[in-house]
């Protein structure tokens, strides 16, 4: 057997964070250190220092080939480890053996420079990312026609639109071939039809020749989707690793850990992304109620706002356990869009004359954008929920699985 | 896979990854990233004489203006001795050097800070962004060189075979520039109110450095004024430039080295020993 493409032994990282210094100057310096000197002869003691563990005592190891989540809430250490493994950052302690080509994807487009044309970004970002020349001239139309700025090439890029920037970013990203893949947040850009595309790149490459992807995100259905394996993080510890199934049922429920029907969302996990002077407070379903196949079912979307906006709109979305979308409910797709003034609070209910989905365990998604396109704020995957099959179903209806029900009229001829 | 160069070679590496490991490997992979701080001084270059109407005719005015301000205030006012030279060749002539070192040293200076997205993004040894810095200095000296020559020709002064040796003169004013860049952009991530010094050093520089008047006519304050390491540069560039009508001050140029080296291998140290913090403090 081949020994593991990413072993971890022990490995923390300690931040120091030394009270009553913020000296980003040589004057604050040298005055705290007088202070400090001048304490120091006085009480014996110095200024207070207070130690902050980002990791502590991780251990893991991937096996060459695999894929694995990494998941956490904000602050929990995710992007600390994948600062070590990219080798930015120093650990404090503890060990990591890599073995293998590495390749790290932090963000989207590093070192592009908005004079520069798509062409010259390409080679740019190509060697940022550990290409050499060769290797980029060999995959350079293979690169342009992944992101489809074919007419665009020469263009530089500050006369793209965002869509193109991320879709040139993500495809000299993509056409990367090393042997470890580390990749944070990157796939939460560009439309969903880009997304796709993008998951499926991962998905190819890695199916291909055994490669190893480490892949943080927010969204745990394109972890479910994508990861074999999920590795939890919380305050700098391992709290656990395993099958993704369990981990990500188990992450989800923690967020509603009473009764899946109320959901406070204020303070969960966001692309940085998507904030734009809305934030959507919590989620309410059925007023508390059971959610039940084929009756009507109702949602409480509450929001506050920090910022004036125009055209806004909200909707709800209902996905399986592995992140496919079942139903979406936007509330402009045949209604009117709303202007919400700046610091108000409010909510928008929403009702479904009936809920056509299956009994079983779905995934929701919510958010609220400006206009066609600009995210205001976008939670996926919040919580699970339970749909129940309704009293005098048939017998084993509950067993068949989730998914859309749909209803009709039926029509029956004997002949 | 295996049909890129390098991936066979990266194939059987193995990173370990541990807290104070120095890496075995740094200069290896320094050289291994050598493609990188090509594109990065290209980038810079490239972003520089983009505007190329507005780039080269910066290029032009900046020193010619300098060199009429330099001509009043050292050759008219200050009547400083030119010992038969067009007092604006000897200032040209010196200001030439200056402005290289005034462009890498500020420029390696500024490096990381400038670099910062990339630095907390991705890995590579940091040496390479003060080391490109360098070669967007060379290309702007380079264009004004090739200025500046014609001009020489035209007051009617003829380089000789000592402009040969003008490369080993723009070594010099590049290593003391690097070092002394080193530290200062080192010194930057942590304590941001040193891109202060930068211009400092050249304000103060531009007087105690031979830029505007020549000093083998000034005996009395030659050896003060070679303790400054760009003496020598400046001395020894200006006579490569004019045919040796001005003296090569030797003891000024071993300062110059002497330092040159100190500074390389002090910088180098420092920066060295700063850099595994810079993307957690940057």
């Amino acid at each position: 057997m081949s020994l593991p493409a990413i072993e971890v032994s022990g490995l923390s990282k300690r931040y120091v964070i030394e009270h009553e210094s913020r000296h980003d100057s040589l004057r604050d310096t040298l005055h705290h250190a007088a202070r400090k000197v001048w304490r120091r002869a006085r009480w014996g003691t110095g200024f207070e220092k207070e130690e902050f563990w980002a990791l502590r005592d991780l251990s893991f190891t991937v096996e060459p080939g695999e894929i694995v989540g990494v998941i956490g809430r904000n602050g929990a250490g995710k992007s600390t480890l994948l600062k070590i493994l990219s080798r930015i950052t120093e650990p404090t302690a503890g060990r990591v053996a890599l073995r293998g080509r590495v390749a790290s994807l932090l963000e989207v487009g590093t070192g592009f420079h908005p004079d520069l044309t798509g062409r010259e970004n390409i080679f740019l970002n190509g060697a940022i990312l550990g290409m050499t020349r060769l290797e980029i001239r060999g995959k350079f139309d293979e690169i342009v026609a992944f992101a489809e700025i074919e007419q665009f090439i020469d263009t530089p890029v500050k006369r793209y639109s965002s869509g193109m920037y991320v879709r040139l970013a993500f495809a000299v990203a993509a056409h990367l071939e090393p042997e470890i893949l580390i990749v944070d947040e990157v796939l939460a850009v560009g439309d969903a039809q880009f997304q796709r595309k993008c998951v499926g790149k991962i998905k190819d490459v890695t199916r291909g020749d055994g490669r190893t992807v480490l892949l943080v995100s927010h969204n745990i259905a394109t972890v479910a989707n994508l990861c074999s394996r999920v590795l939890w993080l919380e305050r700098g510890r391992l709290r656990s690793f395993g099958p993704t199934e369990q981990a990500a049922e188990a992450y989800l429920r923690q967020f509603s850990p009473e009764h899946s029907l109320a959901f406070a969302t204020a303070a969960l996990p966001r692309d940085q992304r998507h904030m734009g002077g809305l934030t959507i407070v919590s989620v309410e379903l059925n007023a508390g109620e059971p959610l039940v196949n084929r009756e009507a079912v109702s949602a409480r979307i509450h929001f506050k706002t920090s910022k004036a906006l125009t055209d806004v709109s909200f909707g709800l979305g209902f996905a399986n356990t592995d992140g496919t979308r079942l139903i979406t409910v936007d509330s402009d797709f045949h209604l009117e869009r709303r202007d919400l003034p700046a610091g108000c609070t409010g909510y928008v209910e929403l009702r479904l004359a009936s809920l056509d989905l299956g009994p079983g365990t779905y995934c929701l998604d919510t958010g609220a954008r400006s206009g066609e396109a600009t995210p205001l704020d976008y939670l996926p995957s919040f919580g699970v929920t339970e749909v129940h099959p309704r009293s005098g179903a048939p017998a084993g209806f509950a067993f068949l699985g989730g998914g859309v029900r749909a209803s009709a009229q039926w029509h029956w001829v004997t002949l | 896979m295996s049909s890129s160069p390098h991936g066979s070679s990266f194939a059987s590496t193995e990173i370990i990854i541990e807290a104070g490991r120095p890496s075995a490997n740094y200069w290896r992979d320094l050289w291994r990233y050598r493609e990188l701080a090509g594109l990065l001084a290209w980038r810079d270059i490239k972003v520089r004489y983009k505007q190329a109407a507005l780039g080269i005719a910066w290029a032009v005015i900046q020193p010619a203006v300098q060199t009429i301000l330099l001509t009043f205030v050292f050759g008219k006012l200050a009547k400083m001795p030119d010992g038969g030279v067009p007092y604006p060749l000897i200032v040209l002539t010196g200001l030439l050097p200056w402005q290289l070192f005034t462009s890498a040293f500020s420029g390696a200076g500024n490096s990381l800070v400038g670099n910062s997205h990339l630095i907390s993004k991705v890995y590579f040894p940091r040496l390479l962004v003060p080391l490109s810095a360098l070669a967007v200095a060379l290309v702007d000296f380079v264009v004004m060189l090739a200025l500046a020559l014609p001009v020489i020709v035209i007051f009617g002064q003829s380089p000789g075979w000592q402009l040969l040796l003008l490369p080993l003169f723009v070594a010099l004013a590049l290593l003391i520039a690097f070092g002394a860049g080193l530290w200062i952009t080192a010194l930057t991530v942590k304590f941001r109110d040193f891109r202060f010094i930068t211009p400092f050093i050249l304000q103060v520089g531009v007087f105690i450095t031979p830029v505007g008047f020549r000093t083998d006519f000034l005996p009395n304050w030659r050896d003060l004024l070679a303790l400054n390491p760009l003496s020598g540069v400046v001395d020894g560039m200006r006579w490569c430039l004019l045919g040796g009508r001005t003296d090569l001050y030797l003891p000024g140029l071993g300062v110059s080295i002497a330092v040159a080296f100190l500074l390389l291998a002090s910088g180098i140290w420092y920066f060295r020993r700063t850099e595994r913090q810079f993307a957690d403090i940057i």
